[in-house]
C-alpha cells in the first residue's frame, strides 16, 4: 500500500487531546489507558526486580540495604500483580469484550471510566508512599502481625489503602463486564457461541466479584489495627494473626486464576487463528475454565501448609489442589489438539502462545509438587516457590498477554508490529526468562530462602544466582526491544487493514482501528467463529473452500462519511469528567485517613469532591449530544 | 434474576427489548443484572466480617462479653423496625409500578424514616456499649462487633440517602428515567441489607447470650 494514502485509511477514533482522554467513556480508550498504565508500571516493577537481582548476584551483596530490599521486593510483587497483570487483563477485556460480542460499548460506560480512574489512583497511592516515608515493606501479602507492627512509618497504611482502591475499581469493572456479557450480546450470540476469551473474562469477573470483598475486609482490619486501636491481629490481646492468612489467601488463590484466565483466553483465540483450525474441544475449554473458577475457591490453604492447621485440613487442601490440576490439564491438551495437524503460521503472537503453553506446563508441574504436603513443607518460603510462580505468572500470564498485544495491536492502531523485532523479542524473552527462573528451582531445593536481602559465602549459591542475574539482564533487553517495537510500529508499521491474520471473531469484521461506535450495523451471529464462516466453507472432503465476499457485508467497510444523507442516530454515551472527579475525591479522602486526627479535614474535603462527582454523575444524562452513524 | 434476564442469557436474543430505536437497549435487565452481581459481592463482604466475629466471639480479653452488654429486647425492637421497612419498600415499589406517585412518595419516605430510626437505635446502642466498657479497642470481640455492625449501619445509611434521592427525583418527575438508580434497584439493595441484618441479629445477638 502506498505510504501517501496512509493517513486517509486509518479510521477516526474520536477527538484527541488530554481532556478527551481524561473524560473518555469509550471502552476502547479505557482499554488503551489500562494497557499503557500497565506498560509504565511494568517498566517500574521490572526495574525493582532488576535491583533485587543485582543485590543477589553474589554473596554478601552491597547494592541495597536491608530496608531498601524489603521495599523493592514488596513493591515488585504488588506492582506486577496489581498494576501490571490485572490491568492487562482489564485492558484486553475492556477493548475487546463489547466488540467480540457485537455491542457498541459496555453496559455502564461512565462506571467503566470510574473503574479505571480508581485503579489509576490506587497505583498512585501505592507509589506515593515512596515520597512520604518509604515504600510498603511487609511483602505484597502483608502478613499480620508484621503488617500491623511497622507503625512508625505510614508505608503499610498506603499499602492497605492502595490495595483497597484497586479492589474497588476491579469490583466495579467486573459488575460492569458481567452485566455486559449477560445482557448485551448481539442477536444470535448465544453463550456457547462466544469467543473463549469472553468466557474467560466472565469467569475472571466472577472470581473478582467474590474474592475481592474478602481481602477488603482483611485490609480494613489491618488498617483499623494500625490507626484506630482495634485488636484483630494483636496476639497478646487474643487476636489471631492466622485469620489474616485465611482472609488473604481466600482472596489470593482465586487471584492466581484472575491473573491467568484472561491470558488463557487470549491463547485460545490466537492458536486457532494461526493453526487455521477451530479451537479443539471448545466446550471442554469453556467448562474447564468454569471448573477452575469454582475450584479456585477451595484450595487457598495450600499456601499455609506450614502454619500448623492439622493433618485433616492439610490432607483436604492437598487433595483439592491436586484436583485443580485436572481442568488446567484439560485446557493444555485442548490447545495442543488445536495445533495438531493444523496449518501453522509461526507469527509472533503464535510464538508467544506456544511459549505460554510450554512455560505454563513447567510452572504447573512444579505447582503440583506444592500440593504434596511433606514436599511443600521443605519448599515453603524457598526460591523454589519463587521459580514456580514466575513460571505461571511470567512464563504463563505475561507470555499470553504479550501474545495478545502482538495479535491485536493491528486492531488497536491500524498498523502491524514488526515481525523481525517481534521474533527477537520472543527469543530473548524466552531465553532470559529461563536463565533467570530455572536456576531458582535448584537454589530453592538447596535451601535458599525468599525475602532475604543477602546470603553468606560458601553455601554454593553464587553460581546460580549469577546466572539468574544475567538472565534478568536479558529480560530487560527483550523489554527494550518490545518497547522499541511498540513505538516504531505505532508510527511506521505496515497498514494492517481490517483482517490481517485471517481472523475468526467479530473484531476482525470492522476497520482497524475501530470507529467510536464499533459497528455501523449490529451484527447478527449465526455460528461460533462467525467471521470465519462468512469467509470459508468446507467441501465434502472437509477441505476449506473460500467463499465470495458478500458485497456490502460486514467484511466490506465504509466510513461514516460514505452514508451521505442516510445518517442514522444511535445511542452513544457522551464524555464525562464526573468519573475521574469521583475517583479523585475518594483518593483524597482516603489519604486523610492515614494522618488522623488532622487528616480528617482532608478526608472531609475528599468526601465533598467525591459527592460532587457522584451527584453530578447521577444527574447528568449519559448522552448529551446526538450521535450519527 | 428476572425472567427477562434469564431468557436473555439463554437465548442471546434482545430484539424484544429494543424499544427505543436502533442500538438503544432497554437498560432495566442490564441494571438489575449488575445489581445482583454487586449484592453477590456484598455477601462475601459480610461473610468475611461475620466469620471474623464468630472467631472472636469469646475473645473478650478483660472487657465485657456479649451477655453483659447486649440488650436483647431493645435490639429486637429496632430489628423489627428495620424489617418493617422492607414491607414499606415493597409498597413503594408497588405504588411506583402502578404510577401512583403520591403513594410511592409516602412509602419511600416511610422506608427512609424507618431506616433512620434503626440507625438512631444503633447509635444509642453503641453509646451504651461504650459506657459499659466495650469499645473498638477493648478486645477482639469488641473490634469485630463494631466493625461488623458499623459496616452494616453504613449500608443502611447509604440506603437511606438513596431513598431520599428517590423521593427528590420523584418531585422532579424523573423517578422513572431510563438511566441511573430506580425504585426497583434501591429495593433490591434495601431488602439485601435487611436480610443481612436478620443474619447478624441471629448470629451476633441471639446466639451469643
Amino acid at each position: 500500500m502506498a505510504v501517501a494514502t496512509t493517513e486517509v485509511q486509518l479510521t477516526s477514533t474520536g477527538p484527541s487531546g488530554l481532556w478527551s482522554w481524561l473524560t473518555t467513556v469509550d471502552h476502547k480508550r479505557i482499554g488503551l489507558l489500562y494497557g499503557i498504565s500497565a506498560l509504565v508500571f511494568f517498566i517500574v516493577g521490572g526495574l525493582e526486580a532488576f535491583f533485587v537481582r543485582l543485590q543477589l548476584s553474589g554473596a554478601n551483596g552491597t547494592v541495597l540495604s536491608a530496608d531498601a530490599y524489603n521495599q523493592l521486593f514488596t513493591m515488585h510483587g504488588l506492582t506486577m500483580v496489581f498494576l501490571v497483570v490485572m490491568p492487562l487483563g482489564a485492558a484486553f477485556t475492556n477493548y475487546l469484550l463489547p466488540i467480540m460480542i457485537g455491542a457498541r460499548d459496555v453496559a455502564f460506560p461512565r462506571l467503566n471510566a470510574f473503574s479505571y480512574w480508581v485503579f489509576f489512583f490506587g497505583g498512585v497511592l501505592l507509589y506515593t508512599s515512596f515520597v512520604v516515608g518509604g515504600g510498603p515493606d511487609g511483602g505484597w501479602f502483608g502478613y499480620a502481625p508484621l503488617s500491623i507492627e511497622i507503625t512508625e512509618v505510614v508505608r503499610m497504611d498506603y499499602w492497605a489503602l492502595g490495595l483497597q482502591f484497586l479492589g474497588v475499581g476491579s469490583i466495579a469493572a467486573s459488575a460492569n463486564f458481567i452485566a455486559t456479557i449477560l445482557t448485551m450480546r448481539a442477536p444470535g450470540m448465544t453463550l456457547m457461541r462466544m469467543p473463549v476469551f469472553i468466557w474467560m473474562a466472565l469467569v475472571t469477573a466472577f472470581l473478582l466479584i467474590f474474592s475481592l470483598p474478602i481481602i477488603g475486609v482483611g485490609l480494613f482490619q489491618v488498617f483499623f489495627d494500625r490507626n484506630f486501636g482495634t485488636l484483630f491481629y494483636v496476639s497478646y490481646a487474643q487476636g489471631d494473626p492466622l485469620l489474616w492468612q485465611h482472609l488473604f489467601w481466600l482472596f489470593g488463590h482465586p487471584e492466581v486464576y484472575i491473573l491467568i484466565l484472561p491470558a488463557m483466553g487470549i491463547v485460545s483465540e490466537v492458536l486457532p487463528t494461526f493453526s487455521r483450525k477451530p479451537l479443539f474441544g471448545y466446550s471442554f475449554v469453556v467448562f474447564a475454565g468454569i471448573a477452575i473458577g469454582f475450584q479456585g475457591f477451595g484450595v487457598w490453604s495450600h499456601h499455609m501448609f506450614t502454619s500448623g492447621m492439622g493433618p485433616i485440613a492439610e490432607a483436604g487442601f492437598a487433595t483439592s489442589t491436586m484436583l485443580i490440576a485436572v481442568p488446567t490439564g484439560i485446557k493444555i491438551f485442548n490447545w495442543i489438539g488445536t495445533t495438531w495437524d493444523g496449518v501453522l503460521r509461526f507469527k509472533t503472537p503464535m510464538l508467544f502462545s506456544l511459549g505460554f503453553i510450554a512455560m505454563f506446563v513447567i510452572g504447573g508441574l512444579s505447582g503440583v509438587t506444592h500440593a504434596i504436603v511433606p514436599a511443600d513443607t521443605q519448599q515453603h518460603d524457598s526460591y523454589y516457590v519463587v521459580a514456580h510462580f514466575h513460571y505461571v505468572l511470567f512464563g504463563g500470564a505475561l507470555f499470553g498477554f504479550v501474545a495478545g498485544v502482538y495479535y491485536w495491536f493491528p486492531k488497536f492502531t491500524g498498523r502491524m508490529m514488526s515481525e523481525t523485532l517481534g521474533k527477537w523479542h520472543f527469543w530473548l524473552m524466552l531465553a532470559g526468562f529461563n536463565l533467570t527462573f530455572a536456576p531458582m528451582h535448584i537454589l530453592g531445593l538447596n535451601g535458599m530462602p525468599r525475602r532475604t536481602y543477602r546470603y553468606p559465602e560458601g553455601l554454593g549459591w553464587e553460581f546460580w544466582n549469577g546466572i539468574a542475574t544475567l538472565g534478568s539482564a536479558v529480560i530487560a533487553i527483550s523489554g527494550l526491544v518490545f518497547i522499541w517495537n511498540l513505538i516504531k510500529s505505532r508510527k511506521h508499521g505496515e497498514i494492517a487493514g481490517p483482517d490481517p491474520w485471517d481472523g475468526r471473531t467479530l473484531e476482525w469484521t470492522i476497520s482497524s482501528p475501530p470507529p467510536v461506535h464499533n459497528f455501523d450495523e449490529v451484527p447478527i451471529v449465526q455460528h461460533r467463529d462467525d467471521f470465519w464462516h462468512q469467509k470459508y466453507t468446507e467441501d465434502d472432503d472437509g477441505y476449506l473452500v473460500e467463499l465470495e465476499p458478500v458485497s456490502g457485508g460486514t467484511a466490506v467497510l465504509t466510513g461514516p462519511e460514505d452514508h451521505g444523507d442516510e445518517r442514522k442516530e444511535i445511542h452513544m454515551p457522551s464524555p464525562s469528567y464526573y468519573p475521574i472527579l469521583s475517583a479523585l475525591g475518594l483518593a483524597i479522602s482516603s489519604i486523610g485517613l492515614i494522618y488522623q486526627p488532622v487528616g480528617f479535614i482532608i478526608t472531609a474535603v475528599g468526601m465533598m469532591v467525591a459527592l460532587w462527582g457522584l451527584f453530578g454523575w447521577a444527574i447528568e444524562p449519559s448522552q448529551r449530544e446526538p450521535y450519527y452513524v | 434474576m428476572s425472567e427477562a434476564v434469564v431468557e436473555d442469557v439463554l437465548t442471546g436474543d434482545h430484539d424484544d427489548h429494543a424499544g427505543h430505536g436502533e442500538g438503544h437497549h432497554d437498560m432495566t435487565p442490564v441494571r438489575k443484572a449488575a445489581m445482583w452481581v454487586f449484592l453477590g459481592s456484598e455477601c462475601m463482604f459480610f461473610g468475611a466480617l461475620i466469620s471474623t466475629f464468630l472467631l472472636y466471639r469469646n475473645a473478650t480479653a478483660d472487657g465485657p462479653g456479649p451477655a453483659e452488654v447486649f440488650d436483647i429486647p431493645f435490639t429486637s425492637a429496632s430489628s423489627f423496625i428495620l424489617l418493617m421497612s422492607s414491607l414499606t419498600m415493597v409498597l413503594a415499589h408497588h405504588a411506583n409500578h402502578n404510577r401512583d406517585m403520591r403513594q410511592a412518595r409516602v412509602w419511600l419516605l416511610a422506608t427512609a424514616g424507618l431506616g433512620a430510626t434503626f440507625l438512631a437505635g444503633q447509635i444509642f446502642e453503641f453509646t451504651e456499649f461504650v459506657q459499659n466498657g466495650l469499645s473498638l479497642s477493648t478486645s477482639p470481640f469488641g473490634s469485630s462487633f463494631f466493625l461488623l455492625t458499623g459496616f452494616h449501619g453504613m449500608h443502611v445509611a447509604i440506603g437511606v440517602l438513596m431513598l431520599l434521592a428517590m423521593y427528590v427525583m420523584s418531585l422532579n418527575g424523573r423517578l422513572n428515567d431510563e438511566e441511573g438508580m430506580n425504585v426497583e434497584l434501591v429495593g433490591l439493595y434495601w431488602h439485601f441489607v435487611d436480610i443481612v441484618w436478620i443474619v447478624i441479629f441471629t448470629v451476633v445477638y441471639l446466639l451469643q447470650v
